[in-house]
């Protein structure tokens, strides 16, 4: 009935838009001040109808809980922010109104559920297009039959393209709800939804009900090739979620194949890099909010160079006080790294307590936008650029760089290298110097998705350890593959399998890949293999 | 053996453990010499981990496979046995399902899984302590050691082995407890294992298969076995050459030993009185390393030792100064490998140069300077 009253009114209301109106809004005021549910209800019915250029901020004020009814004449105020009140009618201040003799105008779920319909169909006229928009959207998931006058209305003077089609998608999704439309209509709307093909589209066509059977058939074959669309969407989504856990991966081991590739050290301490470039971050956030606070959003260009920095000369250090003792003893220092991965993870402990530290995110890089039917987090995105970056700026420094001739040289031939003149161990600390310097890097991105705590390293290291093992040693090219092969496989296990099982299995398909393939997908070859 | 002999290794621990027992239960508990149980108990543990301990050697000090993943077979051996502890709970539990324990009553599981057959029987389990930990190593080691996977690139492996295990344990739908793994165990083999007369029994036992596995194990380096064992350990490739099959060598020491770890994973189950996928982690399987580092590579009397004497001090340090834990194990890795090659074996003095595993640490320390040529060579 209430539907049908809707309509008739609308009708009406296109037909004689002048007429009536005072009448109409003056019933509707009335009703508002009412203390009976549902003459409330019919109050915000009427004002919607009314066409009367208060209406929407009147609707929106009873929303939020703004509306208030005089006691004494049952005339409508609308509480302001700054705490004064506004006649409702008239839009004007009204200084005199003593808050005493004031009622909230009352509401329940059925009247509230009123209020936002009402507010929906009259935001399909606001001249705000992203208000248009939401309203569309509004209608398209009530897909209120009642609606269809409002939005033929909307669509004829919709002006911009992109409103224009959520307005016919919503247009068409009532119509399939109305019962009077015709056979050729409804195979329009579901050809205008099967167009949409998202979840909600399909949710929508999976719900008709007694429609005409051409139109039944129609619409079970857009659900079917809606599925098809998001199946592709999905494995596309599945692909990108493992580019992104494939890159924070690739982050992770760049350092690692560096210097396991350049000195053959197996650096146990290197997830403490990663960690320790995870708190320089955390220090440089903490400076900033107390000296700075309009830096915020640089903290993580200021921490990734610092990152770079502390990270490296640790290296340094490390590699000049204990790894060039071992050389020649990889499995020693395997030990001796692990020793000091410990010293490094307590120490942290010790200066900043063993808790998660909270680190900012700065607004550009929260948040997600979606991309037809790919939802991209921005600082997942970040991460993946940044990588490709990281790598990008590796790969230079090894190319373009003396010290990257110098490096490649010794790990070719270290006594051709030392003959020519080439001092090994000075290479030596400056690439371990390089490669921690990048797990400091990747401590930077990885604050931003992973909680900073002394355990950081812990998770990513034997991680590492299977990127470099997967795709050989000393060859960045195959950490890339292996980095970003391992993120796919695992990312596209995880629906099948479970977080957990998918990890358990890439590591059982690790060490059976290792059987057939001992030094890794890409090995080094010539005489340097051998030894 | 030189420096500490066997014969004293076994004499301490054998007569440890005895008079340990002998004080807990023979002298009242009022006196001064009254050992207490949790004593009793904590040596137990240590000497489970001494078993570990004999494990790592054999194969690292040996065999040159520097293992990350010891602790797996350690940890399988004593699901092993919880899994038996668990079945003879019976009736006793919070729910007092008579077959089901606890954790699966909790899970809402209607039957036993078919791997918990068998369990409520000793022998079964027992059995199974020896075969779960030996058919794995059997399974891991024939495919790494034929395809010749070696060096760091095996340890990386064995790390995965147990990483992935501690992942698998973890989920409950595993159906060996998730997360909180077995506990509140009540008896074993009918007796109680909270009763002081059983941890002293447990406790004597434990030291009598440690002697056991010690002798094993020094028959199988000093045997002729054992010679090719270090030939292999030290240049595997012209080993091969000379006509032996390093591969073999390797697999049968390999087994040996994870079948020790599990043996060693059993007996600390009911003394502990848990198992949890913890024991799984990466960390303890490389702990168990350090100890065979400090207490001396190759050589079986310094495994014990440095297992014993690094809990020893974890047991204290934990205790007393906990912050300082890490900071001093962190230590004692670097510090050894450095510094102290040889472990604490290195600094006793030398007695006779007899036959048996002392020239093993000279002909690795040649083998050391070769390898260092070697990397400087064409290094990887």
């Amino acid at each position: 009935m209430r539907r049908l009253s809707h309509l008739l009114m609308i009708v009406l209301l296109t037909l004689a838009p002048a007429a009536g109106h005072a009448d109409q809004a003056d019933d509707a005021f009335a009703d508002l001040a009412s203390t009976n549910y549902d003459t409330i209800r019919q109050g915000v019915d009427l004002l919607a109808f009314s066409g009367h250029p208060q209406a929407l901020a009147i609707l929106s004020a009873m929303k939020d809980g703004r509306l208030y009814a005089r006691t004494s004449d049952h005339r409508l105020f609308i509480k302001t922010d700054s705490g004064g009140f506004l006649d409702a009618v008239t839009g004007k201040a009204a200084p005199d109104v003593m808050a005493s003799g004031l009622k909230q105008v009352r509401m329940n779920n059925p009247v509230r559920g009123e209020v936002d319909a009402a507010l929906g169909s009259l935001s399909l006229m606001s001249p705000d297009p992203s208000a248009r928009m939401t309203a569309a959207e509004a209608v398209f998931h009530s897909h209120d039959p009642a609606a269809l006058p409002a939005l033929d209305k909307a669509i004829a003077k919709e002006t911009d393209p992109a409103v224009k089609q959520r307005l016919d998608q919503a247009h068409a999704a009532a119509l399939l709800f109305s019962t009077d439309a015709t056979d050729k209509d409804r195979l329009a709307a579901v050809a205008v939804i099967r167009a949409r093909g998202d979840m909600d589209s399909r949710g929508l066509l999976d719900s008709l009900t007694n429609q005409p059977p051409a139109v039944a058939a129609a619409a079970h074959a857009a659900i079917l090739s809606i599925d098809q669309v998001l199946e592709l969407w999905s494995v596309v989504q599945s692909v990108y979620y493992g580019l992104s856990l494939g890159s924070v991966l690739l982050l992770a081991a760049a350092g690692l194949a560096i210097t396991f590739g350049v000195m053959g050290v197996i650096n146990m301490a290197h997830g403490e890099m990663v960690m320790i470039g995870a708190y320089v971050t955390f220090v440089v956030q903490q400076v900033i909010r107390a000296a700075a606070p309009g830096l915020f959003g640089a903290s993580l260009l200021i921490s990734v160079p610092l990152a770079f920095i502390v990270a490296g000369v640790l290296g340094i250090i490390i590699e000049r006080t204990l790894i060039r003792w071992l050389y020649g003893r990889p499995l020693e220092t395997l030990l001796a790294t692990w020793g000091l991965s410990l010293v490094l993870q307590q120490a942290v402990r010790s200066i900043f307590g063993a808790n998660n530290q909270d680190v900012g995110t700065p607004d550009w890089m929260s948040g997600a936008t979606q991309v037809a039917g790919l939802t991209i987090t921005f600082n997942r995105l970040y991460i993946i650029i940044f990588a490709a970056m990281v790598l990008a700026a590796l790969m230079a420094a090894l190319r373009f760089t003396s010290l990257g001739l110098s490096m490649r040289a010794v790990t070719q031939n270290r006594q051709m290298a030392a003959a020519m003149g080439i001092r090994t161990p000075w290479i030596d600390a400056l690439t371990f110097g390089l490669g921690s310097g990048v797990a400091g890097m990747a401590g930077v991105a990885l604050s931003q998705i992973d909680n900073v705590s002394p355990n950081l390293g812990q998770s990513y290291i034997i991680d590492s350890f299977m990127v470099v093992v997967f795709g050989g040693v000393g060859n960045l090219w195959g950490t890339v593959v292996g980095a970003l092969t391992l993120g796919i496989v695992n990312k596209f296990l995880e629906p099948v399998a479970g977080a957990v099982l998918s990890k358990i299995v890439v590591l059982v398909l690790l060490i059976l890949f290792i059987q057939r393939r001992p030094r890794g997908m890409f090995p080094l070859k010539g005489r340097a293999a051998e030894a | 053996m030189t420096r500490l002999s066997s014969t004293t290794t076994l004499a301490l621990v054998m007569g440890g453990a005895l008079l340990l027992a002998a004080l807990n239960l023979g002298v009242a508990p009022t006196s001064q010499l009254h050992v207490s149980t949790y004593v009793v108990s904590l040596t137990g543990k240590y000497l489970c981990y001494a078993m570990l301990a004999l494990a790592v050697d054999l194969v690292w000090g040996f065999a040159g496979i520097l293992t990350l993943g010891h602790a797996a077979f350690f940890a399988l051996g004593g699901y092993a046995m919880g899994m038996y502890l668990m079945r003879q709970i019976g009736a006793r539990g919070v729910y007092a399902n008579p077959i089901l324990p606890d954790f699966m009553v909790f899970l809402g599981w209607d039957h036993l899984p078919w791997y918990w057959y068998g369990f409520d029987w000793f022998a079964f389990a027992a059995l199974m302590v020896l075969l779960v930990p030996g058919i794995l190593a059997m399974v891991f080691g024939w495919l790494a050691f034929r395809s010749r996977v070696t060096g760091v690139y095996l340890s990386i492996i064995t790390q995965a082995l147990t990483y992935a295990l501690l992942l698998a344990f973890f989920r409950n739908d595993m159906g060996f407890g998730g997360n909180n793994g077995m506990t509140d165990f009540k008896d074993i083999l009918g007796f109680s294992v909270q009763d002081e007369t059983t941890r002293c029994a447990l406790l004597v036992i434990t030291a009598a298969l440690l002697c056991l596995q010690f002798l094993v194990a020094r028959y199988m380096v000093t045997s002729r076995f054992g010679k090719v064992l270090i030939a292999v350990r030290d240049t595997e490739s012209r080993t091969r050459f000379l006509g032996y099959r390093p591969e073999t060598y390797k697999l049968v020491v390999w087994v040996v030993s994870a079948v020790m770890a599990g043996i060693g994973g059993a007996l600390y189950v009911p003394q502990v009185g848990i198992i949890n996928p913890s024991e799984f982690a990466p960390g303890n399987s490389i702990e168990a390393v350090i100890w065979v580092a400090v207490g001396g590579r190759g050589t079986l009397s310094g495994a014990i030792l440095g297992a014993v004497l690094v809990n020893l001090g974890k047991t204290w340090f934990t205790s007393a100064l906990p912050e300082l834990w890490l900071y001093a194990l962190g230590a004692m890795f670097i510090f050894v490998t450095l510094l102290l090659p040889r472990g604490l074996m290195g600094l006793l003095p030398r007695r006779r140069s007899a036959a048996g595993v002392e020239p093993v640490v000279a002909a690795q320390e040649a083998a050391m300077d070769h390898e260092t040529a070697v990397a400087q060579e064409a290094i990887e």
